[in-house]
């Protein structure tokens, strides 16, 4: 373990985008923090999360695809993807960084998605761990440890000081680019940081979020529930839960004619739209109740169903904080899992 | 340019004959620019279609894999994409990219047995490949049976496959029918489910079926009468898909994507699903 002088950080940042481009939090001109690239003068923000998650580093909102030339009867099809370059995000907290390995699942399984895996091999992640979670945070009901969050490297907070942990080869690479600004130290001050965040922890209002009753194979007993009906109710459609959460990812795939072509692109889409399984013939998803049914059952049955029993929720608490109706993931769960 | 197999990105593909075959549907050969089929699937199999500018879309592979030289495609013209293709002229091209989605069980399960096709208005592409690929490998399998109906005369697809080759296949028997009486019609005039019944098939067999959903629901019931096990029972399902490999996230039904674990379903297997197809 190492450690760096708080006061230095900023030196600390300048080395590291000497190689490669380097984001970080910080707070735009209306106080919330966004994902930024470091440059003099940024600061990183002491906010406890991005409103945005970080996902689009590997799965950005819109990313074209490819390029059709036509010409009479003909076409020509272009890869236009640009090359990826190394490029490191510091400041991801443990929900985010679990995030990923939801993504993974999806692009990185058989057939793999290219475009993800060449950012994804080229992206470099420093999570730092919380030091003041919030009233929205239920990250350890998906069994993430806000104190020892993973990634290439951990970082932690303590005092004047950040303490940098290795834990990856790509992560050891990028300690040891600045060594020079950093000292090796025992974990001590860090053991005293994690025992104070985890006692936070476990006295947040929803530190007693229960995932047992879902899962794989629950299907039958969830989908019918009369509770679906009441809880879709006031769902206006919106999506911003979709957009702000850090798993979601189902995209759209679409063209553009240019007028000297036609590009092909990718975005994110939101099963919370009436549009997103509207075909020829009908819909198989007629009204808000089945949208909003697919988007839970999905990250707690049908998800984990597919993927081990991992859920494809991290508890970061964006939803519960930006839906317009307050409807949210911890009052599905709380309402179908029996708990009110 | 990078180490993966491109999903996303297609082959160029070749329009080199057009077929109208009823009013609304249209049958397209295509082949890729050096002439060859752009690639090898199994019955049962989809692939996606693309009019750059337009959009892309799925659709089942009508010709049978045994075809070595080309695909083909009954498209009913129904929305953008098949709007456009409907005014496409030969040598127009178009991309193409599978094939997706997991194949009808023709060389182990189906191997063996009598089979019973029953089949609805467009519902027929998907079948015309197992069809074809049975008729082709005519000693692997036992008596086959097709009850295809659709509208009207003019609406039955293939009509002149169907009258040319199929009927005239030792041990195949076709089951021609339309819902309402029409001149120069002498054959069976009926809805599909209640021909099934009338015609009171054995149950010693593996009965395939694709229509419009509501021809699926009252066949099924029909089959059902019988004495037909659900288990006995295949059919291919359809829902609006984008990427066709189970990431876009829009064609599952409960944990199912119809893209990478259907099309081909089997009808237990659709029982475990929940009803939102």
């Amino acid at each position: 373990m190492r450690k760096c002088s708080l006061e230095n950080i900023n030196s600390v940042f300048a080395k590291i985008a000497e190689k490669a481009a380097l984001y970080l939090p910080v707070d735009g001109d209306d106080g919330k923090a966004s994902f930024t690239k470091w440059a003099e003068g940024k600061e990183w923000s002491d906010a406890l999360n991005t409103v945005r998650s970080p996902k689009d580093f590997f799965f950005p909102q819109v990313e074209d695809l490819m390029r059709f030339k036509t010409e009479g009867k003909n076409i020509e099809i272009t890869d236009i993807r640009e090359e990826s370059e190394d490029f490191v995000i510091f400041g991801v907290r443990g929900c985010d960084v679990k995030s990923f390995d939801i993504l993974d699942r999806v692009f990185l399984s058989a057939p793999v998605d290219s475009y993800y895996a060449s950012r994804r091999e080229h992206g470099i992640i420093v999570s730092v761990a919380c030091t003041r979670p919030s009233e929205t945070c239920f990250c350890k009901s998906f069994g993430i440890d806000p104190a020892a969050p993973a990634g290439d490297v951990t970082c932690r907070k303590c005092e004047k000081e950040l303490f940098w942990q290795a834990n990856t080869e790509k992560g050891e690479a990028l300690l040891k680019s600045i060594e020079e600004y950093t000292e090796e130290c025992s974990s001590e001050a860090v053991d005293a940081v994690t025992e104070k965040i985890n006692k936070i922890m476990a006295k947040l209002p929803l530190a007693g979020l229960d995932t047992k009753a879902f899962g794989g194979g629950k299907t039958k007993e969830f989908f019918d529930r009369p509770e679906w009906a009441e809880l879709s109710e006031a769902c206006l459609g919106c999506g911003t839960c979709t957009f702000v959460c850090p798993t979601c990812q189902c995209y759209d795939i679409k063209d553009f004619n240019t007028g000297n072509g036609v590009i092909r692109y990718r975005c994110w889409d939101s099963c919370m739209y009436s549009e997103f399984t509207k075909m020829a013939h009908g819909n198989n998803r007629l009204t808000q109740k089945e949208r909003f049914r697919q988007r839970f059952m999905h990250k707690l049955v049908y998800y984990p169903e597919n993927n081990d029993g991992l859920f494809s929720c991290v508890g970061c608490g964006r939803c519960l904080s930006r839906c317009p109706i307050s409807m949210n993931i911890v009052k599905v769960m709380k309402k179908l899992g029996g708990e009110n | 340019m990078n180490k993966y197999d491109e999903t996303l990105i297609p082959m160029i593909g070749v329009i080199t004959d057009v077929r109208i075959d009823t009013p609304d549907i249209k049958t397209f050969r295509v082949v890729t620019p050096d002439g060859k089929k752009a690639f090898d699937h199994r019955p049962g199999q989809c692939a996606m279609l693309s009019v750059p500018g337009v959009g892309e879309a799925m659709f089942s592979i009508t010709s049978s894999p045994t075809n070595e030289e080309y695909m083909e495609f009954s498209i009913k013209k129904c929305g953008c994409v098949t709007d456009w293709l409907h005014q496409a002229e030969v040598g127009q091209q178009i991309t193409i990219r599978g094939p997706y989605g997991n194949p009808f069980p023709v060389d182990d399960v189906f191997a063996g047995n009598n089979m019973l096709f029953i089949a609805g208005g467009v519902g027929l592409a998907p079948l015309r490949s197992v069809i074809n690929y049975c008729r082709h490998f005519r000693d692997r399998y036992g008596k086959i049976d097709i009850v295809y109906g659709s509208r009207s005369k003019e609406d039955l697809l293939d009509y002149q496959e169907i009258i040319d080759e199929w009927t005239k296949d030792e041990n195949v028997n076709v089951y021609l029918t339309i819902d309402r009486e029409q001149e120069g019609w002498g054959g069976h005039v009926g809805f599909v489910p209640n021909y099934v019944k009338e015609l009171g098939f054995d149950t010693d067999k593996i009965a395939v079926l694709c229509g419009p959903p509501i021809m699926i629901k009252f066949t099924l019931e029909g089959l059902a009468s019988l004495g037909f096990e659900k288990t006995q029972v295949y059919t291919t399902l359809e829902l609006r898909m984008k990427c066709g490999v189970g990431k876009c996230g829009r064609c599952n039904v409960g944990s199912k994507y119809v893209c990478k674990d259907g099309p081909v379903f089997r009808f237990d297997e659709i029982d475990e699903l929940p009803d939102e197809y």
